[in-house]
Order: C-alpha cells, then sequence, then structure tokens
C-alpha cells in the first residue's frame, strides 16, 4: 500500500517550473530515495509534501488523506516528519534539548500540566529526558548531549536533526540530504543509521546527491530534472538509465564548461 | 568512534552555580534594604514590580524570541483596572487584580490573534502602536480614567481588613509575589510547552516540522506576557497608592527593556537580576550629583559591551570548556 501518494504535483515561481507534474507512490516500509542534479526541484518536493510551501496544482496523499492544504504542524501530526538542507536547529538549546524538542508530538500537556505537574506528567518528562538520550547514542552524539547545540561540527549537527526527527516516532521520515557535509567514515556511519531507521519500520523518503549511497540503500528511486521526474525504478535500473546518465553527464559537462 | 563516558547521568541542573550566585546577591540586597529602610524601601519595591513584569516580558521576547514594544498596554490595563475598581466601587484590592489580569488576557488573546502573523520589525511596531494607543486612551477618556489627574487614594493590598500599610511589611509581601512569579515561569519554562516556545526563537521552521503550533504558542506566550505585564500593573497601583498615564507611559517600555538585557534577556533569572540592578543602579550614582545620568548611562554601556547576553549568561566565562567527546 502507498503511504505517500502524490498526483500530479507542480509548483510554479514566477517564470519557473520547480516541480512539473510529479507523480509518485512511496510504499509502505520502503526506503525511497529522489536523486537529481542541482536545482532539479528536489527540496521544492519535499516543501510541498511537508507542507511548508503550497502547490501550484496537484495532490498529495498521505496515508489515505488528502493533505494537499493543510498546516506543516497538522502534516506533522499525522508523522510526516521533515529534516531540512539547511539545518534548523534550535539555537540556544543544548544537544539533548533539540532532541526533546522532538518528543513534542509523541507527548502532550500544555500549560496547565507544566505548572501542576502530575505524576503522569513528571513520568512523561523523565521519559522525554531518557529518550533523548537513547536517541543520541544512536546517532552516536551522547557524549555531546549537554553540549550547545550551535558548537556542534556541521556533520554532526546534521545527526542531531536525524535524531530530533526520531524523536517524534516519524511513520515517514523524509530527510533532506543528510550526507552533505559529511566525511566519507561518517556518509557510511550514516547509511547505517537510515537502513537501521528503515528497518525498525519507519518509511524513509531521502533526498541525496550522492548516488553511489543511494543505490547502495535505497529500494527504490524516482530521478527528478529540470522539475520533471525522468525516471524511476530499482537502482540496477537507474544506473543504466539513458536519461539520468544524460542528466548527470550533462552536470558534469556543464561543470566544466 | 569512540564517544568518551563525559556524560552526566543525572538532567542538568536547571540554575548553574553562577545563577544562584546572582540570586543569593540580589537576596542579600533585598535584605540590607529591609534593614536599612528609607527611599531604598521603594525602590526596592518598584523593583520587585519591575522583576514581575520582566519575568512575563521574558516568555515573549526571550523564550519565544518575538518583539513586543507594547507590553505596557497590559500594566495600564492592571493599574487602571485596580484602581478604577477600588476607587470607584470599593472592590477587594486582590479580587481588583485577579480580575484586572483576567480583562489584560483577554485583551492580549484578542490583540494577539490577529497582530502576532507579524513578524520582526513589523510585530515591534504593531505592539508599540498598541503601547501608544493604550497611553491615549488612558489621558483621554476622562471619565473611565480621570486624564492626566490619575487615581489617587487607591488602597493597599490586603485581605478583609488586614491590609499591607507598613512599607518594609510590603516589601516582603512583593518580595514573595516575585519568587511565585519566578517559580511559575521555572516551571513553565523546564517544560513541554518550555520547549516548544524556546524551539520557536530557535528557529521557526524546525519548530513546525515537528509539530509545534507556531502561532498558538506565540499567542499563548503573548498572553502570559500580558497576565504578568497587568498583575505588576495593579501591584504598582496597590502599592504606590497613585497611577496617572504616564507611570504606564512609553518610558516603560525602555526601563523594562533595559531591565531584561542587563539581566539577560531569555535566561531564568535574568528579569529578577535585571530588575533588580537596573533599580539600584541609579540610586548608587545618586552622589555623583549631576553627572548620576552619565554615569550610570556609560555603567549600561559598559554592561552592554562585555555582558552583551546579560549578567546572567555572565556564568558561561567561568564554566570549565565542556570536552567535545572526540578530538
Ligand atoms: N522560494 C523560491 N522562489 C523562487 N525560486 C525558487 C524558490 N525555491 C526554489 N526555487 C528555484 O526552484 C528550483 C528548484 O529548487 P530546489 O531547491 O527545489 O532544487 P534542489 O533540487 O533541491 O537543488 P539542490 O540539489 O541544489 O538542493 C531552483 O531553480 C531554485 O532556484
Ligand atoms: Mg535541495
Amino acid at each position: 500500500m502507498a503511504l505517500l501518494k502524490v498526483k500530479g504535483l507542480t509548483k510554479r515561481f514566477g517564470g519557473l517550473l520547480a516541480n512539473n507534474e510529479i507523480d509518485l507512490e512511496v510504499p509502505q516500509g520502503s526506503l525511497f530515495a529522489v536523486i537529481g542534479p542541482n536545482g532539479a526541484g528536489k527540496t521544492t518536493f519535499f516543501s510541498m509534501i511537508s507542507g511548508f510551501l503550497n502547490s501550484t496544482s496537484g495532490s498529495i496523499a498521505f496515508d489515505g488523506r488528502d493533505t494537499t492544504r493543510m498546516r506543516q504542524d497538522q502534516i506533522a501530526a499525522m508523522g510526516l516528519i521533515r529534516t531540512f538542507q539547511l539545518v534548523q536547529l534550535f539555537k540556544g538549546m543544548s544537544v539533548a534539548e533539540n532532541v526533546e524538542v522532538g518528543c513534542h508530538l509523541a507527548t502532550r500537556g500544555g500549560v496547565a500540566a507544566a505548572l501542576l505537574r502530575p505524576s503522569w506528567f513528571r513520568r512523561q518528562e523523565a521519559e522525554v529526558h531518557e529518550r533523548a538520550r537513547e536517541l543520541l547514542d544512536f546517532v552516536g552524539l551522547g557524549a555531546q548531549a549537554d553540549l550547545d547545540a550551535e558548537l556542534l561540527p556541521y556533520g554532526q549537527q546534521r545527526l542531531l536533526e536525524v535524531a530530533r526527527a526520531l524523536a517524534s516516532r516519524p511513520r515517514l521520515l523524509l530527510l533532506d540530504e543528510p550526507a552533505a557535509g559529511l566525511n566519507t567514515q561518517e556518509t557510511d556511519g550514516l547509511a547505517h543509521i537510515i537502513e537501521k531507521i528503515n528497518r525498525q519500520g519507519t518509511t524513509v523518503l531521502l533526498i541525496e546527491h550522492d548516488v553511489g549511497l543511494v543505490t547502495r540503500i535505497a529500494h527504490r528511486i524516482a530521478v527528478l530534472d529540470f522539475g520533471r521526474k525522468i525516471a524511476e525504478g530499482t537502482p540496477d535500473e537507474i544506473k543504466v538509465h539513458p536519461e539520468v546518465i544524460a542528466a548527470y553527464l550533462g552536470v558534469e559537462e556543464a561543470a566544466y564548461a | 568512534m569512540t564517544s568518551l563516558a563525559i556524560t552526566s547521568p543525572k538532567p542538568a541542573a536547571r540554575l548553574d552555580r553562577f545563577s544562584l550566585g546572582l540570586l543569593g546577591a540580589g537576596a542579600l540586597l533585598f535584605a540590607a534594604v529591609l534593614v536599612y529602610g528609607g527611599y531604598l524601601l521603594t525602590v526596592m519595591q518598584l523593583a520587585m514590580i519591575y522583576g514581575i513584569f520582566c519575568l512575563g516580558l521574558n516568555f515573549f521576547m526571550g523564550y519565544t524570541g518575538q518583539a513586543s514594544f507594547g507590553q505596557n498596554a497590559f500594566a495600564c490595563i492592571g493599574g487602571y483596572g485596580s484602581a478604577i475598581l477600588c476607587v470607584q466601587y470599593n472592590w477587594e484590592p486582590a479580587l481588583a487584580l485577579i480580575a484586572s489580569m483576567g480583562v489584560a488576557g483577554i485583551a492580549a488573546l484578542v490583540i494577539g490573534y490577529p497582530t502576532l502573523r507579524l513578524r520582526g520589525h513589523y510585530l515591534a511596531m504593531a505592539t508599540f502602536a498598541l503601547g501608544l494607543i493604550t497611553y491615549d486612551i488612558s489621558v483621554q477618556w476622562t471619565s473611565l480614567t480621570q486624564g492626566y489627574m490619575g487615581y489617587a487614594g487607591i488602597p493597599p493590598l490586603g485581605i478583609g481588613s488586614l491590609t499591607v500599610e507598613d512599607e518594609r511589611l510590603k516589601l516582603l509581601c512583593l518580595g514573595g509575589l516575585l519568587l511565585v512569579g519566578f517559580w511559575i515561569s521555572q516551571r513553565l519554562r523546564d517544560s513541554r510547552f518550555g520547549r516548544g516556545l524556546r524551539a520557536i526563537s530557535g528557529s521557526e521552521n524546525g519548530a513546525a516540522a515537528l509539530g509545534i503550533r507556531i502561532s498558538r504558542f506565540k499567542l499563548i506566550a503573548f498572553v502570559i506576557a500580558g497576565l504578568y505585564a497587568s498583575a505588576a500593573g495593579s501591584l504598582f497601583a496597590h502599592t504606590v497608592g497613585f497611577i496617572s498615564p504616564e507611570v504606564f507611559g512609553p518610558q516603560m517600555v525602555i526601563v523594562t527593556f533595559t531591565m531584561l538585557y542587563i539581566g539577560g534577556v531569555g535566561t531564568l533569572i535574568g528579569p529578577v537580576v535585571g530588575a533588580i540592578v537596573a533599580s539600584l543602579l541609579p540610586e548608587i550614582f545618586r552622589s555623583t550629583g549631576r553627572f548620576q545620568d552619565i554615569a550610570y548611562a556609560l555603567v549600561l554601556l559598559l554592561m552592554l559591551i562585555y555582558a552583551p547576553k546579560g549578567l546572567s549568561a555572565l556564568g558561561a566565562l567561568f564554566r570549565p570548556r565542556k570536552d567535545k567527546g572526540e578530538a
């Protein structure tokens, strides 16, 4: 069954068609990747799915419900959680606190509970602290828990964003270039983490530039170029797809020009 | 990757030693003033009231990271609410304070709902206008507010026939109320709700992606700030016994901003420390006669240069740098 179903999704920025009639179905439990050259429209696509951008036309259904016009927080509350290409850490909070914020959707209680602190609330707070530590250990940031999040090196900031997203117990996790800025060793670690997240039952939709990484871990890949989906298939199919090769070679040729 | 086990098993202390030290110093000053007496009692009373105001302001400006230059509007509602209800209608001061807070809370809700869509400079302008409008109303609507004359003879706080008339006792009560306000702010800050607010000031997009309802959280923070401000306005009325439009005019914004920034905006103890320091400093310079204002301004400037994040953030300088875990 498709957990995410996108039909004819289109985004126009003035004269630019950033996304042009994109169709995509992400099956429940899969590890799905979206690749494409710079400016292909990948982030725009994510932003529409997660409610950060309104689409020009087309429809998005998550878990059988139409989410095309929903707000970001409503979509997040349904279990669709994204990370950002430009990390969006909570400045002024520690590494652990960043992950604790991630527990927001998995917990409850507002002003009244914070003031009165009934026993369920105290228990929940203790669980939140504990869960944050567990998730930090999971991504390998356990030792940095009390550090100011801003002080983390860039690669670790990305890992923190992944841990934070996991804290909300997502059903579909959208990762926008999580390996950007990571060295090869860190990228390998990240690939391992993403596979583990997926094996534990979370559907993952991943944007990535590193084709090597994607063909290694993704079950299925969609390729965007100039706002259009030019191909979709298994990693083996994509590797030999003529249009894909052309799109990537085109980029390299342009880079030499 | 080897991770060194330097993480402490217990959750990080809410208040580090430096903050506790600052609070202790504040308590000592408080005690000294209580013993010494004289006009410093009034200075310290006002410091407590401003402290309550700043605790609320800190929710909106500090934790949530939004600009409000119009929080004096809610102090105005509190002050006039207390004055009108007690002087015209003979209400119990404590009841008048609570009723005024109710009115201020509803006003904050109604005003905040459309206004908080604005961001940054626009929000600052809109809130500043709000303060000006309230000031104008308090001047112009003379049948209700008695215009520039203001209200005199506002009764002091008390329960039934037990009223707090003695200046020392007044200061003690205000100190107690400030502590209650502080306690509430600490509880709210260190909770799911408080983390949500602080996440918004860190990154609105990041917070929204994790399911936090930005506009709702901002609105609640605005209402909390309004409730604190209203309580402060009422306490001013009951403590001083007299209010006029000037009390809640634009200079209140400047005074409270100074306090919040001296103490440390967004820190737990900043509002309290800032209110005490900024209230007592001018008194210390009083001996310098006509250079008083210059000396005060100079010290403020030095503080902003050397402690840009406020006095309570200075503790970070003394804290040993934490190991980053790996070389
Ligand atoms: N808010 C915006 N307003 C106008 N144009 C935009 C906006 N956001 C993106 N674009 C344009 O839309 C196109 C697609 O951008 P997008 O960020 O989706 O690409 P991408 O595939 O994520 O690229 P990258 O690999 O560099 O992250 C680009 O040409 C970009 O300049
Ligand atoms: Mg992108």
